[in-house]
């Protein structure tokens, strides 16, 4: 499976998610903001960090740069579009996912293992999963999913939340929730289900020696279900 | 502004030095000159009380491929990688302007080691407060920490351990001193040493503006009353801009373009200019007007001492301009060919077509002045008689539960979880534990790191106090499993023209000596902040020890938590009880008085040898070394952090309880053993002649001790946990 890691100038999660990609068998090609075109890729990632400064707000400059609108083309033609961290803050920016990401609730930067329960099976890349619980790694300032009572009325309905905030049991309530999101969003497809973002980082969590292997999961199950 | 003795004394200069000047000079500066003299002659930059016994420190051996005297020490870990790291200080800023003070602190330190072509791997930080109690502290720890994480976070290198600590001598002064570790290949090391004739000298990075102006300054002298009118000589940091320098940087050097690069640091052009001609036996001319400026209208004397962040001083081989500058351009950075090197031996400044300054470089670097400054020892306090009867109406669960939620025993979860640990991906222990480990990326092998320090024990007595930090440094080093290797060192006292404090440092300086000699834990790079003083009230003395160390195998580190139910729980290493100066007689007995426990360096090395020994061998599954608090505030962690219990065995013959579990004797790890290697281990303990007491079992949910303690680890844990963040909330 062929995929791009864009690199945007504050980008700094684009090695980890390299390593990550490779590791599990990805051909992974890095490709600069400033480029035209991206090469020909079934996925596209946007790595975590603080794109442009995330001056103006998060994600917002970097929808805006060069490279985006080949992404938006991507997607809008079916490709997978994967945003960690910073990169769903620019996918929510781009319009090509809805709501946004507000400050964090207790108003600090939180670094922690969390707890996500995957809420819908049926996109490429939770089908089939074995575990319906995972425990990964957040590490933001604003990860406060929000959005106003028809978008959540329209994602619940269309089955759009990817994953929630929830313990190890998966309970999710508002002990469980780290940011303040709205319904314990961590993550959340579009209608097609093609481009996903969340806040929680899995290309942290690829061996034991590290916060745990959950985010091995969850690469692994993305190439079994392009095989 | 004619230049007279009075603007000299504004600036920062005695009035004695200002006469040396016109002496060596023989002619009055003009103002841009006497600034060049007052950012070069000050105490940050010169070193001028200190340097007499810095030179002193025992700096060398074989792991070293750079001492101190470059932007920051090179340690060498095998196989042609080396560690470049660093500690220092951003006191005096972070008191008057808590979040930029420290970004700025995160954001010099990191340039200091990508200076030297290591891309950086891990940052640290040891911070200090005034007492909970006082107005101040809760807003300078918030602005403090949220000021670490904002640099760091954005840049993405993980905060991987760190230290806090609160007492009232930092009521009018906190100290905020920042580590950042590099790895460089040791072939393709950058320096600071400019060579060669009539080369261009390149500017990059931010733009110039007028803020820090007199930073340097600032931080060598006291602060009184109207300390918030100097809020405009702390700098602005932009994490983002120094991401991105960081990056061209390293492209850059990716050929051989670059002769000589320095980071405008403290003193900005000033001192990156005069030291690279300094250390090249050069001379250098700058044109001030090709400098980029983000304010209109900014004179050679602003231009000249500017403290903006993120910027590089360059000196490139001639013709590689074009290809230097496409790097830049791509990373969206100003870049200005702003001068030459020269055999002038002097710097000289243009601006609009008219020379503005000429100074031999000497005068500033070689010349400035050095004091022998008159310094008074510190006699051992006498040790105390604690009268034992007392202790016995004092619960020993209560007084675990009440040493565990001390301010500064408490778990600090609420600063770390700010700080970006995992980015990455190579963290692989996180803060918390002994020190923070992080792989080197791609390899078998991690580094370790801690900072400590002892500034009660300082206080009591220097001497001893300097000793017991390195020995501390040491010891956390090991017990994660790692070879200590090399110290940096951030030395913060009072102020030197007062006999007690310059004897705190000179003793202090003298115990690090010793103890770094003995160990073969050399110091390769530090800084020094004197003047931490407010209204004629010193800090305690606190020089902060930075401590690197190497697992060849990563699969063997080390954690504290206990392991498994049975196991065996040993203290190895001597407890005679040692209560003087321990947080026992602090907060139980209010006794404040006595001498810090002794250092015995042979047993220093011999026991932290052997427990490497027994790391190495794989025959211990968990340690932790016993330091504040004592045995059972140690063992209570350990049962914290892994969720287990312990069963601790009755106390052999007449040994005092309370001596025993809270006595802070040096030079004890405690460590976890499965039964089936329990031969090995006593053998090897036998071996090295090392005393070890079989302190207990892992065994279920609760620490129990005979009638006295049966406490849940759930109990000790909320006591442990919690004191931070509901100070913080309250």
């Amino acid at each position: 499976m062929r995929s791009s890691v864009i690199i945007f100038p504050g980008s700094n999660c684009d090695r980890d998610m390299d390593v990550a990609l490779k590791k599990f068998g990805f051909k992974n090609q890095m490709v600069w903001h400033n480029d035209q075109s991206i090469p020909k890729s079934d996925l596209i990632v946007l790595p975590g960090g603080f794109s442009y400064g995330d001056y103006l707000r998060c994600g917002s400059i970097a929808s805006k740069s060069k490279i985006i609108k080949s992404v938006i083309d991507f997607a809008n033609s079916g490709g997978l579009v994967l945003g960690i961290c910073n990169g769903f803050q620019i996918l929510t920016e781009t319009g090509l996912l809805t709501g946004i990401l507000q400050q964090n609730k207790f108003l600090n930067f939180i670094c922690s293992n969390v707890y996500v329960k995957v809420k819908d099976k049926q996109n490429k890349y939770f089908k089939d999963l074995k575990k319906d619980v995972l425990e990964l790694h957040i590490a933001h300032n604003e990860g406060n999913y929000f959005c106003n009572d028809d978008e959540l009325k329209s994602l619940e309905d269309n089955n759009q939340i990817a994953v929630t905030y929830c313990g190890e049991d998966g309970t999710e309530n508002e002990t469980t929730n780290p940011n303040g999101a709205i319904k314990n969003i961590a993550g959340i497809l579009n209608k097609n289900k093609n481009v996903l973002g969340m806040m929680p980082h899995p290309e942290r969590m690829i061996d034991k020696y590290l916060s745990g292997e959950d985010g091995s999961l969850f690469f692994k199950n993305i190439l079994d279900n392009f095989k | 502004m004619e230049v007279t003795e009075a603007v000299a004394v504004d600036h920062g200069l005695k009035k004695e030095e200002f006469s040396k000047i016109c002496e060596l000079l023989k002619r009055t500066p003009n103002l841009t000159e006497l600034a060049i003299f007052s950012a070069m002659w000050n105490e940050h930059c010169s070193y001028k009380s200190s340097k007499k016994h810095l030179k002193k420190m025992h700096t060398k051996g074989k792991q070293v491929i750079q001492g101190p005297g470059e932007n920051a020490g090179v340690i060498d870990i095998g196989d042609d990688d080396a560690i470049v790291f660093k500690i220092e200080s951003h006191n005096h800023p972070s008191f008057i302007e808590p979040y930029q003070g420290a970004a700025t602190g995160v954001g010099g330190i990191m340039r200091d080691v990508f200076t030297m072509g290591a891309r950086p791997i891990a940052n640290l930080n040891s911070i200090h407060f005034g007492s909970p109690q006082h107005k101040k502290t809760r807003n300078l720890l918030r602005g403090v920490v949220k000021g670490i994480g904002g640099y760091g976070n954005c840049i993405g290198v993980p905060t991987i351990a760190g230290q806090t600590t609160f007492d009232e001598s930092y009521n009018g002064n906190i100290l905020v001193n920042a580590m950042t570790l590099g790895l460089v290949n040791k072939n393709k090391i950058f320096y600071s040493k400019a060579a060669g004739l009539d080369k261009p000298v390149i500017y990059v990075g931010s733009k110039t503006g007028r803020d820090g102006i007199h930073g340097a300054s600032m931080a060598s002298a006291t602060f009184d009353d109207k300390i918030e009118e100097k809020k405009p000589t702390v700098q602005v940091g932009d994490p983002f801009t120094e991401k991105l320098l960081l990056e061209a940087c390293l492209e850059l050097m990716a050929d051989n373009s670059i002769i000589a690069i320095q980071d405008m640091g403290a003193a900005g052009l000033t001192s990156s200019s005069v030291e690279m001609a300094s250390k090249g036996n050069l001379g250098i001319e700058l044109n001030l007007s090709e400098v980029p400026c983000r304010e209109e209208k900014m004179t050679p004397y602003e231009i000249m001492l500017s403290e903006s962040q993120e910027r590089m001083l360059i000196v490139l081989e001639k013709g590689k301009e074009e290809h230097a500058k496409k790097i830049f351009d791509k990373w969206n950075l100003d870049f200005a060919v702003i001068g030459k090197t020269t055999n002038s031996k002097k710097i000289e400044l243009i601006f609009d077509n008219k020379k503005v300054a000429e100074i031999p470089i000497d005068l500033l670097a070689e010349n400035a002045p050095i004091y022998d400054r008159p310094w008074k020892k510190t006699k051992l306090p006498q040790k105390l008689k604690f009268d034992k009867d007392e202790f016995k109406s004092l619960k020993l669960s209560d007084c675990l539960k009440k040493i565990l939620s001390n301010s500064n025993i408490s778990d600090k979860k609420w600063i770390w979880d700010q700080y970006d640990h995992t980015v990455m991906g190579d963290t692989i222990q996180k803060p918390g534990g002994d020190a923070g480990v992080v792989r080197v990326h791609g390899t078998n092998k991690a580094v370790a790191a801690s900072v400590d320090s002892s500034a009660l024990y300082c206080f009591s007595h220097p001497l001893t106090g300097g000793k017991q930090i390195v020995c501390e440094s040491y010891r956390n080093l090991i017990s994660v499993g790692a070879k200590p290797i090399a110290i940096t060192n951030c030395l913060n006292f009072g102020n030197p023209e007062k006999e007690k404090n310059m004897g705190e440092f000179v003793e202090c300086v003298e115990g690090i000596t010793e103890a770094s000699k003995y160990l073969d834990f050399p110091v390769v790079s530090g800084n020094v902040s004197f003047y931490n003083e407010t209204k004629d009230k010193g800090i305690k003395p606190t020089p902060t020890i930075g401590g690197v160390g190497l697992i060849s195998d990563y699969q063997q580190m080390l954690t504290m938590d206990f392991k498994t139910e049975g196991n065996l729980v040993y203290v190895i290493g001597k407890t005679d009880g040692y209560l003087d100066q321990s947080i026992f007689a602090r907060e139980l007995l209010n006794e404040k008085k006595g001498p810090p426990p002794t250092v015995n360096l042979f047993n220093e090395k011999n026991i932290g040898e052997t427990v490497l020994d027994l790391a190495r061998k794989n025959l211990i599954v968990s340690c932790h070394d016993v330091s504040l608090g004592g045995i059972l505030i140690a063992v209570s962690k350990m049962c914290i952090k892994g969720k287990k219990g312990i069963k601790i065995n009755t106390l052999k013959g007449l040994t005092n309880k309370y001596e025993y579990f809270f006595g802070e004797d040096q030079a004890r790890y405690i460590v976890e053993i499965p039964k089936a290697s329990l031969k090995k281990v006593n053998d090897i303990l036998n071996k090295y002649s090392v005393h070890f007491d079989e302190l207990g079992t892992v065994n279920g949910q609760s620490i129990e001790y005979k009638d006295d303690i049966n406490l849940p680890i759930e109990e000790l844990a909320d006591a442990h946990k919690y004191w931070l963040k509901k100070y913080m909330d309250s």
